[in-house]
């Protein structure tokens, strides 16, 4: 009945659309000036038909669901229910909707039974009924907009209108999107600290979470000081930013400035390719090939290497962070005049002189841009630390010590047994926030760095 | 301007050939750019290239310091001596060749730096100043020369970007004057500016020919006329005459050099 539904309201677009075209080119058709062209009448009836509709549909399809339990619900024999909490009544509702669907489990009520045929006979009264509901309202504003199709009638503003509208709610969903997840995360980081303290969370040296959940499990008490686990993501982020950042910035000057263009062609979509590995892949990497080999130099040089060590996935993380930073320092690099390149040679600069002294401070708001890009995603990135990086949380900077990060947490705090009134779990949501906090914090700098140095030299 | 009148800045002095160009051709990949340009470019003398777009007279210019070597598919052949020395010689470096041979560009590009480290780009990356008191007086010296000192005095830290687009061209003549070239070429210099900025870069290119020798590529032929005393004029690639500026505006022998000043072609 569904598809049947949107099927109409499809035909009844694309008619509204042809009739009215249709319409306003016989109006032509007979010497009269139109005001919109014929198109703008066709789509200004197919969106005028196909908006209001489509939301009737979505609206009804869900509030049918609750509308037809609660009347079924309502349907039973007051024994039935009685007594029962929301929990209880959910599963006499379930067994209801397995024995529409023609699972039975035992022997049921009768009871049971007819409000399962109830169930059956609701429903396709409800996708009649929708049916019509569509085929109503459609023809209603089709006949609104073809009594509208008249020489003078402004079809384009209105039609432009309309999509206008469209976009402002497309936007909208991204934007409320958004500020749902933001205050789910401060609602449940909120309930959070009603369990902890903040001051705790915020400056507490131990990082100790998995507690009992349940009372026959055996666990530690658990303490929720959050500074261990942010240093190893502090860590873990400094090296993949002191590999990324050099080697990045000197892959783009070279192909920018000095790579012959054959060689440029043939480079950079080998260097975009990595951006391309999924960060499983370079977990692999990390575990298996990264950190035996620092292991072994460990043994050679009589330094101490953890197996999980926080340069292992520091280093790899780097790695993926290269095509970041080498695209936005190449794009910046190539988006400087020739003019200044141009300027610096004729003065007599070497090519090197001139993407020191000119054409580097020039691209310098581009590459700012694309490094604090990179160091979002480091403290970000999860899936290399959960392959590479450690779980206990250690107050070090030692990159060759195990470490754990943010997400590496957040991670572990959801897998297994969760409880949303456990400090253990909702944990997690204030680790989230605070993620979330620095990786906001970074944005708006590197915002603020970019424009005061466009302000000062554009 | 009759040959009866000449300019005021008779008589010249004794034209020595800065540059000697024999026989220089340039091809862009398959399209033949510049054919077989002869000519000899006085020292301490403005020197005007004229022509229809297209003509040549950049890409000419651009051979006189060795510019086109940064565009890949440039290929120049012939001769071109520097005092005598041919630029192309393996011994010459075309960074120091630049140092000598000073640019202005069409669209003033001063550097996203201060006005200050605009002027100080050249003798820094050439190391013509020990400390910073003597860069100073370079950068002063240089901003004097080129007109702009007492306008920027007071805002040398400020950015070179914001100044107006005069200045800004002023300022990049102060930039290649501050490396104390021999000679200054100028890529069309006034194309990008108003009447007022452009009568000042005219003025300054007059007094600028006192130090050096001075070669201005320009589609004003008033302007070849009111700052230069040699013209060149470039069509489809050859040179088709070069001479004395008054006799080129007044006499000129070739006739397609009669129709372009006539307005005919260009």
């Amino acid at each position: 009945m569904t598809t049947a539904a949107f099927a109409l309201l499809l035909l009844a677009t694309v008619g509204a659309c042809l009739v009215n075209r249709r319409a306003a080119l016989a109006i032509r058709g007979r010497g009269a000036r139109l005001h919109s062209l014929a198109g703008f009448h066709g789509a200004y009836a197919g969106l005028l038909v196909a908006v209001p509709t489509a939301v009737l549909v979505l609206l009804w399809l869900l509030l049918e669901g609750p509308v037809i339990d609660r009347l079924v619900l309502a349907g039973l024999p007051g024994a039935a229910l009685a007594g029962l909490d929301a929990g209880g009544r959910d599963l006499v509702l379930a067994e209801i909707h397995q024995l529409a669907l023609g699972h039975r489990f035992g022997t049921p009520a009768p009871h049971a039974l007819e409000a399962a045929a109830r169930l059956v006979r609701l429903r396709e009264a409800a996708g009649l009924l929708l049916l019509l509901a569509v085929l109503a309202t459609a023809a209603t504003l089709a006949f609104l907009a073809r009594a509208r199709v008249r020489a003078d009638f402004r079809a384009r503003p209105r039609a432009e209108r309309i999509i206008a509208g469209l976009m402002v709610f497309a936007s909208a969903v991204a934007v409320l999107t958004t500020l749902g997840i933001v205050a789910s995360l401060v609602v449940e980081t909120g309930r959070f600290f009603a369990l902890v303290p903040w001051t705790d969370f915020l400056f507490g040296t131990r990082w100790e979470p998995q507690i009992a959940i349940r009372a026959d499990q055996i666990a530690g008490a658990g303490a929720f000081g959050v500074l261990p686990v942010f240093l190893g993501t502090l860590v873990v982020t400094a090296v993949a930013l002191a590999v990324a950042v050099p080697v990045g910035l000197f892959a783009a000057i070279y192909l920018a400035e000095f790579a012959s263009p054959a060689g440029r062609r043939r480079m950079k979509p080998v260097l975009e390719i990595l951006a391309g590995v999924p960060t499983v892949v370079y977990g692999f990497f990390a575990i298996l090939t990264v950190a035996p080999a620092l292991r072994d130099l460990g043994a050679l040089t009589g330094l101490a290497v953890a197996p999980n060590t926080a340069l292992a996935a520091g280093i790899v993380m780097g790695v993926m962070l290269v095509p970041f930073i080498s695209s936005f320092a190449d794009d910046a690099l190539a988006a400087v005049p020739r003019a200044l390149r141009d300027g610096a040679l004729a003065l007599g600069a070497t090519r090197a002189e001139a993407v020191t002294g000119v054409l580097v401070p020039a691209a310098l708001p581009g590459i700012m841009g694309g490094i604090l890009l990179a160091v979002s995603r480091a403290v970000g990135e999860t899936m290399i630390v959960v392959m590479a990086a450690g779980l206990i949380a250690r107050m070090t900077v030692n990159p060759l010590d195990s470490v754990t990060t943010v997400t590496v947490q957040i991670v572990s705090l959801l897998v297994g047994d969760t409880a949303f009134d456990s400090p253990k779990t909702l944990a997690a949501f204030a680790l989230g926030m605070l993620l979330f906090a620095v990786t906001l914090a970074l944005n708006v700098l590197a915002l603020a760095i970019v424009r005061r140095y466009r302000e000062a030299y554009d | 301007m009759t040959p009866s009148a000449p300019p005021a800045a008779v008589p010249l002095p004794p034209p020595r050939a800065k540059f000697e160009a024999r026989n220089v051709h340039v091809h862009y990949g398959a399209s033949h750019a510049l054919k077989a340009v002869s000519i000899d470019i006085p020292d301490r003398t403005v020197t005007a290239f004229i022509g229809p777009s297209g003509c040549g007279k950049s890409t000419f210019l651009r051979c006189l310091n060795r510019m086109n070597d940064t565009i890949a598919i440039a290929r120049v052949t012939g001769t071109i001596r520097l005092d005598g020395e041919d630029i192309h010689a393996p011994a010459v470096d075309p960074v120091l060749l630049r140092a000598r041979v000073g640019m202005v560009f069409q669209k003033p590009n001063p550097f996203p730096k201060s006005i200050y480290d605009n002027v100080a780009y050249g003798p820094r990356i050439h190391g013509l100043a020990r400390g910073r008191a003597e860069l100073d007086a370079i950068v002063e010296r240089a901003l004097r020369r080129a007109a702009l000192w007492n306008e920027v005095r007071d805002r040398l830290a400020a950015p070179g970007t914001g100044l107006s687009g005069g200045q800004q061209q002023r300022l990049c003549i102060a930039r290649a004057v501050a490396t104390s070239p021999e000679v200054l070429l100028m890529d069309e210099p006034c194309s990008a500016l108003d009447p007022i900025a452009t009568a000042q870069v005219e003025e300054l290119i007059d007094e600028l020919r006192s130090q050096f020798a001075v070669v201005i590529v320009t589609h004003s032929m008033h302007q070849a006329a009111r700052v230069s005393q040699k013209t060149a004029f470039f069509h489809m690639g050859e040179l088709v005459e070069h001479g004395d500026t008054d006799q080129i505006f007044t006499i000129p022998r070739d006739p397609r050099t009669e129709s372009y000043i006539s307005g005919k072609i260009g």
